[in-house]
């Protein structure tokens, strides 16, 4: 297949495209790169190169209209719906039933996409949670509504300052704190009981299960600095999280 | 018993799909993460009820975790971490953890120490128990490829 300078530049910019949306929505790096040189190959462009790191992607291809770009990675959320969304339109892709032009048009509607749960149901979903660990760590039925209101409002404190703030180590903590305090104000209040089974059951909403998993998978993928840095964001989290709640007991 | 088993069944049923919320993880595969979450999350707790060793309850846990996974994945064509993320969350030794932050709180090093490790090695566990999946899936794979060929 004949490729000119201009065709290349278009099937790179939805090679990144994809990268951009699936690295920023928790996507594992090893998925990203393969999803890179899937859409390059089913493009016409087998010998594509990339490397992916949790903060950025460096894409190229070779041959006469050799080219390299470089994409910044500065956001990272969760949201697997958009993961799943990009996977189906790679497949679609390779299947060839897409143009260009009409992939790079469905990633970018992809990217726009809205959350398919809001905010609302996001703290609705940590309450509930939150209640349901309790009791599935041997908690009593009268502490449920307690987790669930220490949960749920703790969730939606690191929300909110995440949203505010960009520094993710400290909305953590302040959402672990948030916990830790109403859980302690519950049970000081007679709400609830068992102080420590409300906290582990309502601080598990924060816990950084994506990374924890996407670490390992990175690590047995072969992507060593994505691993160890995604590992080190865990721990970080982990950290962020029992900072909060040593916070609070030693208010105690 | 068994109504404790009931208990169990719902709220790690219903725990796990939230966390599926949580993930955003689309809406047509929110009922198959909590399947795979309460079906990790009973053998845990069954294990567990024969006094079996945690690190090893929760190694097989995850380790039937991400094998369901793997195999919502390929029938429902999403990447297998959407089925993953919300099935090992309840393996996480959150309450050991917390045991552990509690101690250094009360300054007992040695204690927190001890509880520290244990919550490391339960989270060793839960990636081993990722790659065996893995290591299978491969085996797998390769023996269909061999019969093919």
């Amino acid at each position: 297949m004949e490729h000119s300078t201009e065709m290349s530049g278009a099937v790179i910019q939805v090679c990144l495209l994809a990268g951009k949306i699936m690295l920023e929505n928790g996507g594992e790096t090893y998925r990203v790169e393969d999803t890179m040189t899937r859409i390059a190959a089913s493009f016409g462009i087998p010998n594509a190169q990339s490397f992916v790191t949790p903060t950025g992607i460096l894409f190229g291809i070779e041959g006469p209209a050799s080219a390299a770009q470089l994409v910044r990675i500065s956001q990272r959320s969760t949201d697997l719906s958009k993961v799943a969304l990009v996977n189906e339109i790679s497949r679609r892709i390779s299947q060839g039933e897409l143009t260009v032009t009409e992939a790079y048009g469905q990633l970018a509607a992809a990217g726009r996409a809205k959350p398919v749960y809001p905010l609302v149901w996001q703290v609705a979903a940590a309450a509930i949670a939150s209640g349901c660990f309790l009791l599935m760590f041997q908690g009593r039925l009268a502490d449920v509504p307690a987790a669930m209101v220490a949960g749920g409002t703790g969730y939606y404190a690191g929300a909110a300052a995440g949203r505010m703030l960009s520094i993710k180590f400290f909305a953590e903590l302040l959402a672990s704190f948030v916990v830790g305090l109403i859980s302690y104000l519950a049970v000081r209040g007679g709400f609830g009981r068992d102080l420590d089974l409300i906290m582990i059951g309502s601080v598990m909403p924060l816990v950084p299960g994506l990374l924890i998993t996407n670490a390992v998978r990175d690590l047995m993928a072969g992507h060593l600095v994505s691993g160890m840095s995604k590992g080190a964001e865990a721990l970080l989290a982990a950290f962020a999280i029992g900072a909060g709640v040593a916070l609070v007991l030693s208010l105690d | 018993m068994a109504i404790r088993y009931l208990e169990q069944l719902l709220a790690s049923f219903i725990g796990t799909a939230a966390f599926g919320v949580l993930f955003q993880v689309p809406r047509r595969t929110l009922v198959q993460c909590g399947l795979v979450g309460t079906a990790g999350w009973l053998l845990n707790f069954g294990l567990l009820g024969q006094s079996v060793d945690a690190a090893i309850a929760t190694w097989a846990s995850a380790f039937l975790v991400a094998l369901l996974a793997h195999g919502m994945a390929i029938r429902f064509k999403v990447p297998v971490t959407v089925f993953i993320v919300s099935g090992i969350i309840p393996l996480v030794p959150g309450g050991l953890a917390y045991d552990a932050m509690r101690k250094i709180v009360q300054n007992d090093y040695e204690a927190a120490v001890q509880l520290g490790a244990k919550a490391f090695m339960l989270s060793g566990a839960i990636a081993i128990g990722l790659v065996f999946s893995e290591v299978v899936l491969q085996i797998a794979k390769r023996a269909r490829h061999g019969s093919a060929a």
